[in-house]
């Protein structure tokens, strides 16, 4: 049987990997404080270019100008199914690993994923009246985005019920996993049923459909969301490690006072 | 500006602004939510009480 490492090194006598020091919340902070500022200059610029992209665009030929709608849809309908893939990886690590930060990681997603879906819900459907005529249609996209936002609103009640933190985490990790069936259900919802809603014009076989005109500035408005959510992911990552800090030192306190 | 955006800007105009309110409001709450955890961190703080890996590097 091999001695464990010590020390920090590895059984090659090389250093330990940096993404292990991340395991511990202290120095998560640590890194955290260093990168927000940069992270939050790289989205404001990125977020910029996009907008002034998104209204320099020209109009669609069918749509006119409310196709410049889809440059907040798009990107936000991705990110509130991505959202939700990572809080299944996090759902995972709490399950399986039992780390702390895997929790945190999941519970710090939900409000972030949770405003991302509002929006594509609204924006949708500001789109869809000029469109196809109608605010909002049960068909089966619009429907399982819905109930993607419903499973956010789910989790983050859950989360607010139970007190101890830890048992807080797997029962929102077990919900958390069943709700990524909707997951498939979302993206190939368009093509196994008949909706309204049009099919995959960017992320599908074959490539874009989409003008480059029209592909570049979501490209960058996609990039800006992405960074948004990576910004305010890290930022409430860390009022939840404070969090679970004041939590400790309040019960401390407690137990002092009746001792 | 809203003649440049077509008969649909308000649908357009809407869609901005709420996209603005709602990731706006984002941001105030992780901000309020720091500011207050950081005041609550430094009362419990004063009053001596510090986690257990801090205990031993009290002077």
């Amino acid at each position: 049987m091999l001695a464990a490492p010590r020390d920090g090194a590895t059984t090659s006598g090389e250093p330990q990997m940096a993404l292990i020091d991340l395991a511990n919340p202290t120095r998560f902070l640590a890194l955290t404080q260093r990168l927000l500022p940069w992270l939050t200059a790289a989205t404001l610029v990125v977020l910029a270019a996009g907008l002034y992209l998104s209204a320099t665009a020209p109009d669609d030929y069918q749509q006119g100008a409310t196709v410049k709608i889809m440059f907040l849809h798009v990107p936000s309908a991705w990110l509130a199914m991505a959202i939700w893939g990572l809080m299944s990886l996090a759902a995972l690590g709490t399950l399986v690993w039992r780390h702390p930060l895997a929790d945190v990681a999941g519970k710090a997603a939900v409000p972030i994923g949770a405003a991302f879906t509002l929006i594509c819900l609204v924006t949708g459907s500001l789109w869809g009246r000029p469109t196809w005529g109608t605010y909002w249609v049960w068909d089966a996209r619009l429907t399982s985005v819905l109930v993607l936002f419903i499973m956010y609103l789910a989790v983050m009640t859950l989360w607010r019920t139970i007190d101890d933190p830890s048992r807080a985490a797997r029962a929102a990790a077990v919900l958390t996993l069943v709700g990524t069936i909707n997951l498939p259900i979302i993206k190939f919802s368009v093509d196994w049923w008949n909706t309204l809603h049009q099919p995959a014009s960017v992320l599908r076989a074959g490539g874009p459909t989409i003008d480059p005109s029209l592909l570049w500035p979501l490209l960058v408005m996609a990039l800006a969301f992405l960074l948004m959510f990576i910004t305010l992911h890290l930022a409430v990552m860390r009022n939840e490690i404070l969090r679970r800090r004041v939590r400790t030192l309040s019960l401390m306190k407690a137990e002092a006072a009746t001792a | 500006m809203m003649s440049m955006l077509g008969p649909h800007a308000v649908f357009i105009v809407a869609a901005y602004a709420i996209a603005l309110v709602v990731l706006l409001g984002l941001v105030a709450w992780v901000l309020i939510d720091r500011r207050q955890l950081a005041r609550s961190l430094d009362e419990l703080q004063a009053r001596g009480i510090t986690r257990r890996s801090q205990q031993g590097r009290q002077p």
